[in-house]
């Protein structure tokens, strides 16, 4: 298990109080100025010798984004744009960072903003998380007070102003790009990729986005060296993580544990087990909804880190570790996921709009035993028809968790969904009536 | 230039091209549904997906900018595997009721689905049921056929000007509607349903009408204003059913105006389809010969400089020649005007009439100053590009008044004669700015040549601009909005006396025989004066005449027009006159005959070439310019635009009903208070 | 969820009061110059909290007047975020997260005690109209699932009982103490805390 000290988010129960005195007397701000007299281009190479990757879910070198901003500031300003979004269910860690360790956030947002050259940072936070922006905002207001952003802050000479922007409600503007457009006053509907947002995002302006957490534990990989933050892990999968594990265990919790931990580890022993035991344990969904869930018998030996749960055909993602027991209906709560990502998707490209309604409909029919035989491979039909084929990624977080549910537990459908189409219904329909005319009554 | 492969040719494309555009350089077709070559690109219904090297993903080909290069293929089984996936998502939610719609025969989907299509429907659940939108007289909504491709939305906001369009909701449930589902504010609004690859926004006057392959389709010039916008008249029998842009980058790109394209039921309804004579006060019904015979022993009894002859504003070219010629071999006498009003045009050069900059030059204008004009009402097609212009360059634009909402940003003066006095002296801000920009652009409309000081606004608006060097080979700065399909046409042929002011000798009742042809704008109280009255529509000019000549409407002959840029093209007959009607031309050219045994022309034919040959000595030759009527000083003056009632412009405007509904829909979004 | 429709009673006209005209400017404040459009999301939420928790018509006419911008573009906004209520819901406005996480921690049973205690049906008025409820997805506290929110607050790691103590307690009119009804601190792991003991105990 890591050691006490290791762990970056000190205050992630918030035994402590977030307020400046009691985040400075954690160790934040207190060379800040420090580590940007080193300069950029030392920060941005510190950070990828980190191999710090993306925490938002899809797990980018953070050195490696920062370097595509552009080296010179033209006539357009450059933005940092943090993510604050957390919508993918199963993952609740960026609101402990928002409430309990704001000052981590912003003292990393100076240095990244540093880093890339921008004056002006938003942080977008999901609408629901008012009371929790509210803190974010006291911090804020607090490292104002103590002049650690505005004019020359923290005494680095750059000059940053940090803004908090709402979301309202649509899991879709954590997609980096529909984030900028609900930042733009829009609806939040992704854009078209290229142009990237580090050349052109906010306003047209070379952006960089990155998620919380990302940014959170900048300023204590700088403090610490790259090499006590790749030290831990594994190679490419470096650092702490803070895990949320949701679900059917005896303690969900989150906790900051050390990359590659095993996932039985953290079940084990942070979570209290899983709930009947670790035998009535059914299936984990690794990282988040849109992750494709792993059977029991994989999870025995799972390390929970980006590369480990790929090669399980999965993801880490957000490491919002979602445990389903025995004692659940795993194709009702697969068709629950469905209909979240039928309630939020955008509606912009056609197979997310219309495919994802789809999926959810026939999985809940398959919960209910009301499908035939052929829908099953249908539905897999339908789930390669989406992913790749969309405007971005949501069309693979909407379909990876059924290709998931398909691939493991397609014997479950398939005993549950044995009707065979013409002869359960009727008699003596003849074979050229559509079949879906059959579902009417009166047909 | 940019190397590239596409199915393993190579192809070469200029930068800036996106790979679709590279694909069909190389010959090879991509179904797409969102992309339009005018809008901006959404890349959101994923029909146009290609395989491109090294990308594990099919790539969506209109949004993808072409690079050095790529190898694209779009034959493989992974491209066709997306392309059915997404043609089983688009109709998976379509209702499939072809056979009611009225986009059936020419619907993107129905042709798409019979190459991409599954012969059957895998989709079991309920369809989607999405309420219809009330979006005014022009466009019906059929709103569960619609697949979500923002064309509309983007053509309203990019194109029109007007963002009243939107998709509200999100997710499948996302709807298109305008705001509060009122009628779209823009005279371009109707080309939403051109643009809409389905059914789901028709043509709301056209419902059920016809089915495309039942048409007779006659490709044609539109003369609802002076721009001379390319149209395809869609006829049944007699009917004109439909009007539909034909593609025109020069001129209209590949939109209309909503009056050009549903005025035409205005062809239907007032016409004139036998001659008359009145008598004590009532109309009968006569002969031709009856009437030729009037006309001749009046004519025979009136000393020819009390006979006058006026041309409207929708005759065509070659009525107004041989009108011309009728009055000058005939009657004997130049008693001729086109103008309908006292309106200074200087004739000794053609360019002076001109909208010389054209309406390509727009797009690449730096500064424009409108003087006297409202684009967007005299002009909209006109003005559509001004707002290109702007989008693109962020061209400056200045109006001497304001003129309103004219769906781009500009700076308005205060409408002061004296302001342009000002800037023709080198004491405005605007001299400078004019002297500075490359391609400039004065566009003066007909509100400013009606004023007294109009001689000395135009040339020394000229002057100043020689001055400045902005005349160049490729670029006149100076242009005339002309409101009028005629106008320019008339002009050219000289239908215009300058000599003497006719208008004003005819509102002070000189003239004994009043000769007009499709002239229903004239503001003159009639006397004693015998009016003879030639035109398609019982309008004004009908009312106060004496006989009555059926003529034909622009669809019913064929007649050169030439539009605003001094371009000439032809108008074809796509239906005929209605009853005892007859062609313009055909009826002076009897009317010459019966008066002295010998007609005018001998046929259509040498009517045309003669036409033509006068045209061709005109422009060789530099007229005298004889302009008696205008003084040269200069008093301030009060511009003030007018401009006829837009939706009642002209008389097929005014005979149509659907236009009636249209103004009704204006009013009543002003009189809730509703508007923009 | 199917298109949220805007209300069929609006009032005719609406108008920041003076705090909210306030809050507004500071907002547009945060944004580049000619960048207000930034500003329509947290002005929908000003005007949201100023009309007793819903949006007519006429602000969002209004909003698009104060930042320059068209109508349907406040109402893509409007209609686009499911946060934007656009008819009236109750002062007490339960959203209980229903999605898989809390599902599988029992989230139907908040909703059988919402049924119960508030209205038979999601956003319906409670029959002295000053609660109603609905399902939502995802909150982002899955941790201390299963969950609900009562207008700004979290109320975490709750049952049937418990609910159906809080509802009684807002169609009471008390505003109950939000967080978790189990008394762990935060997102620990509840009794077994294997990490961060020191600082605990310090
Ligand atoms: C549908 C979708 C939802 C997403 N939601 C979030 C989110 O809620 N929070 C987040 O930080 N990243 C989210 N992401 C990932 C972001 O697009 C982006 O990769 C991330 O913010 C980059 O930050 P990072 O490099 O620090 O991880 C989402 C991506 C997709 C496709
Ligand atoms: S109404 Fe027609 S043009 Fe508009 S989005 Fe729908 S299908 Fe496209
Ligand atoms: S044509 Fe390319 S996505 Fe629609």
């Amino acid at each position: 298990m890591l050691k006490d000290q290791d762990r970056i988010f000190q205050n992630l129960y918030n035994d402590k109080g977030s307020d400046v005195v009691a985040s400075q007397s954690r160790g934040d701000w207190v060379n800040t100025k420090e580590i940007t007299d080193k300069g950029r281009d030392w920060i941005i190479n510190e950070i990828k010798e980190s191999q710090l990757r993306g925490r938002g879910g899809a797990g980018f070198p953070t050195g490696l984004k920062w370097s595509f901003a552009p080296k010179e500031v033209g006539s357009r300003p450059h933005y940092l744009v943090i993510n604050g979004d957390e919508s993918e269910p199963g993952t609740c860690k960026d609101r402990d960072i928002l409430r309990f360790e704001p000052h981590k956030l912003i003292e990393g947002c100076l240095i990244a903003s540093y880093a890339v050259q921008a004056h002006v940072c938003y942080i977008y936070i999901r609408g629901e998380y008012f009371v929790d922006g509210q803190k974010l905002q006291a911090a804020i207001d607090e490292a104002y007070d103590k002049k650690l952003l505005g004019k020359n802050a923290a005494g680095t000479g750059w000059d940053l102003d940090i803004y908090i922007h709402y979301g309202a409600g649509a899991y879709i503007c954590g997609e980096e790009t529909a984030l900028l457009e609900s930042l733009e006053g829009k609806k939040g509907q992704p854009r078209l990729k290229p142009p990237f947002p580090a050349l052109i995002g906010l306003y047209g302006c070379p952006t960089i986005i990155n998620n919380v957490e990302t940014i959170a534990v900048v300023p204590t990989i700088l403090r610490r060296g790259a090499k006590w933050f790749a030290s831990l892990g594994r190679e490419k999968n470096t650092g702490t993580k803070i895990f949320c594990i949701s679900g059917n265990v005896n303690n969900p919790c989150n906790v900051e544990e050390e990359m590659s931990i095993p996932l039985k580890e953290l079940i084990e022993v942070h979570a209290g087990g899983v709930i009947g035991g670790w035998d009535n344990l059914q299936a984990v969904i690794p990282g988040g909804s849109s992750m494709p869930l792993i059977p029991k018998d994989r999870c025995e030996t799972l390390k929970m880190d980006f590369d480990a749960c790929v090669e399980e055909k999965s993801g880490l993602g957000t490491a919002g570790i979602v445990v389903i027991n025995k004692d659940q209906d795993i194709i009702k709560c697969m068709a629950r996921i469905a209909r979240f990502y039928k309630h939020e998707s955008c509606g912009q490209c056609t197979p997310c709009r219309e495919g994802s309604g789809w999926m959810w409909r026939m999985l809940e029919r398959m919960a209910k035993g009301d499908a035939t035989k052929d829908e099953v491979d249908m539905l897999g039909d339908v789930t390669t028809q989406i992913a790749g084929h969309t405007i971005c990624a949501f069309g693979e977080g909407s379909s990876w968790p059924v290709q998931g549910l398909l691939r493991h537990f397609k014997k479950e459908i398939q005993d549950r969904n044995n009707l065979d189409p013409i002869v359960q219904k009727k008699n003596n329909i003849p074979y050229l009536v559509d079949q879906h005319l059959l579902d009417k009554k009166n047909a | 230039m940019l190397k590239l492969k596409v199915n393993d040719i190579d192809v070469e494309v200029e930068e800036g091209l996106t790979v679709l555009q590279a694909c069909e350089k190389a010959g090879v077709e991509i179904p797409r549904f969102c992309y339009h070559e005018k809008l901006s690109i959404a890349g959101n219904c994923r029909m146009c997906l290609v395989e491109m090297e090294k990308s594990p993903k099919p790539i969506a080909s209109c949004a993808m900018p072409a690079a050095e290069g790529m190898n694209i293929k779009t034959n493989t089984s992974l491209v066709e595997k997306a392309r059915k996936g997404v043609m089983e998502f688009l109709l998976a939610n379509h209702p499939l009721d072809c056979p009611v719609c009225d986009q059936g025969g020419e619907c993107d989907l129905q042709d798409q689905s019979m190459f991409y299509g599954v012969d059957k429907s895998r989709f079991k659940e309920n369809k989607r049921a999405v309420p219809e939108k009330n979006m005014g007289p022009l466009i019906k909504t059929q709103m569960t056929r619609c697949i979500h491709c923002t064309r509309c939305v983007r053509f309203a906001t990019e194109v029109a000007g007007v963002p009243e369009l939107g998709a509200i909701g999100r997710g499948e449930d996302m709807q298109i509607t305008t705001y509060l589902e009122q009628s779209m504010q823009s005279e371009l609004s109707a080309n939403v349903v051109d643009l809409c690859p389905v059914g789901a926004l028709t043509s709301k006057p056209y419902v059920f009408e016809a089915r495309p392959w039942e048409l007779k389709k006659t490709e044609t010039i539109d003369v609802m204003d002076a721009i001379g916008s390319n149209i395809r008249v869609d006829t049944y029998d007699w009917e004109v059913k439909r009007v539909l842009p034909i593609i025109n980058e020069d001129i209209n790109e590949e939109w209309i105006s909503d009056k050009t394209r549903y005025a035409c039921d205005g062809l239907l309804h007032q016409r004139l389809d036998t001659p008359y004579i009145k008598y004590n006060g009532k109309f009968e019904k006569a002969s031709w010969l009856e009437v030729y015979k009037i006309i001749k022993s009046k004519l025979e009894n009136t000393s020819k400089e009390k006979v006058s002859g006026f041309v409207g504003d929708l005759t065509n070219m070659e009525t107004a020649y041989i009108f011309k010629e009728f009055f000058d071999r005939t009657v004997e006498t130049d008693n001729y005007e086109s103008r309908s009003d006292n309106r200074y045009i200087n004739t000794s050069k053609r360019e002076n009439y001109l909208f010389n900059s054209t309406i390509n030059g727009i797009e690449e204008a730096d500064l424009i100053l409108l003087l006297g004009t409202n684009p967007r009402y005299e002009a909209t097609i006109l003005n559509a590009r001004i707002r290109k212009s702007y989008l693109n360059n962020n061209t400056k634009i200045v109006s001497l008044n304001d003129c309103g909402d004219l769906t781009y940003p500009y700076e308005s003066l205060d409408g002061q004669t004296k302001t342009i006095k000002e800037i023709i002296e080198d004491a405005h801000i605007l001299s400078k700015e004019i002297e500075s920009a490359k391609k400039p652009m004065i566009i003066i409309g007909e509100s400013l040549l009606r004023l007294e000081n109009s001689k000395y606004l135009f040339d020394n608006l000229k002057d100043f601009l020689n001055k400045k060097n902005k005349f160049s080979d490729d670029w006149n700065p100076l242009n005339i909005l002309s409101c009028d399909a005629a106008t320019v046409g008339n002009f050219d042929l000289g239908v215009l006396n300058n000599k003497i002011n006719l208008i004003e000798d005819l509102k002070s009742n000189k003239f004994e025989i009043v000769f007009l042809i499709g002239q229903d704008n004239l503001n003159f109280v009639k006397k004693n004066e015998f009016v003879i009255y030639q035109g398609s529509h019982g309008d004004k000019g009908a009312e106060c005449a004496d006989i009555i000549l059926p003529g034909s409407a622009y669809t019913e002959q064929d007649g050169y027009y030439t539009n605003l840029e001094g371009k000439i093209q032809k108008a074809f007959k796509a239906s005929y006159p209605p009853g005892d009607a007859k062609e313009d031309w055909q009826i002076i050219n009897e009317l010459a005959e019966f008066m002295n045994n010998r007609k005018l022309f001998n046929d259509k034919e040498e009517l045309y070439s003669s036409m033509l040959n006068y045209l061709k000595l005109q422009s060789e030759k530099q007229t005298e310019h004889n302009n008696n009527n205008w003084n040269s000083d200069f008093n301030n003056e009060n511009l003030k635009i007018e401009i006829k009632d837009y939706y009642f412009s002209n008389v097929v405007a005014k005979s149509s009903k659907t236009m009636i509904k249209c103004n009704n829909a204006k009013m009543n979004l002003k009189s809730t208070g509703t508007e923009g | 969820m199917s298109l949220r429709k805007p209300a069929k009673d609006q009032p005719e006209s609406f108008e920041f009061n003076a705090s909210s005209l306030e809050e507004a400017n500071h907002i547009v404040a945060k944004y580049p110059k000619g960048k207000q459009q930034s500003a329509v999301m947290a002005l929908l939420y000003i005007a949201q909290r100023q009309n007793n928790n819903w949006i007519p018509l006429a602000a969002m006419k209004y909003i698009a007047k104060f930042l320059d911008m068209p109508y349907i573009k406040v109402y893509e906004v409007a209609t686009f975020y499911t946060m934007y209520n656009l008819s009236p819901v109750g002062k007490y406005f339960v959203q209980v997260c229903t999605t898989t996480p809390c599902m599988i921690r029992g989230a139907n049973k908040l909703v059988e005690a919402c049924k119960e205690k508030i209205s038979e049906n999601e956003c319906e008025l409670s029959s002295d109209k000053s609660c109603s409820w609905m399902e939502v997805e995802c909150l982002g506290a899955c941790v201390t699932a299963p969950m609900m929110q009562i207008n700004d607050d979290y109320y975490e790691d709750l049952d049937k009982e418990k609910t159906s103590e809080i509802l009684d307690k807002i169609l009471n009119g008390e505003t109950p103490k939000p967080g978790s009804y189990r008394g762990r601190i935060n997102n620990e792991p509840e009794n077994n805390r294997k990490t961060l003991t020191d600082l605990k105990n310090a």
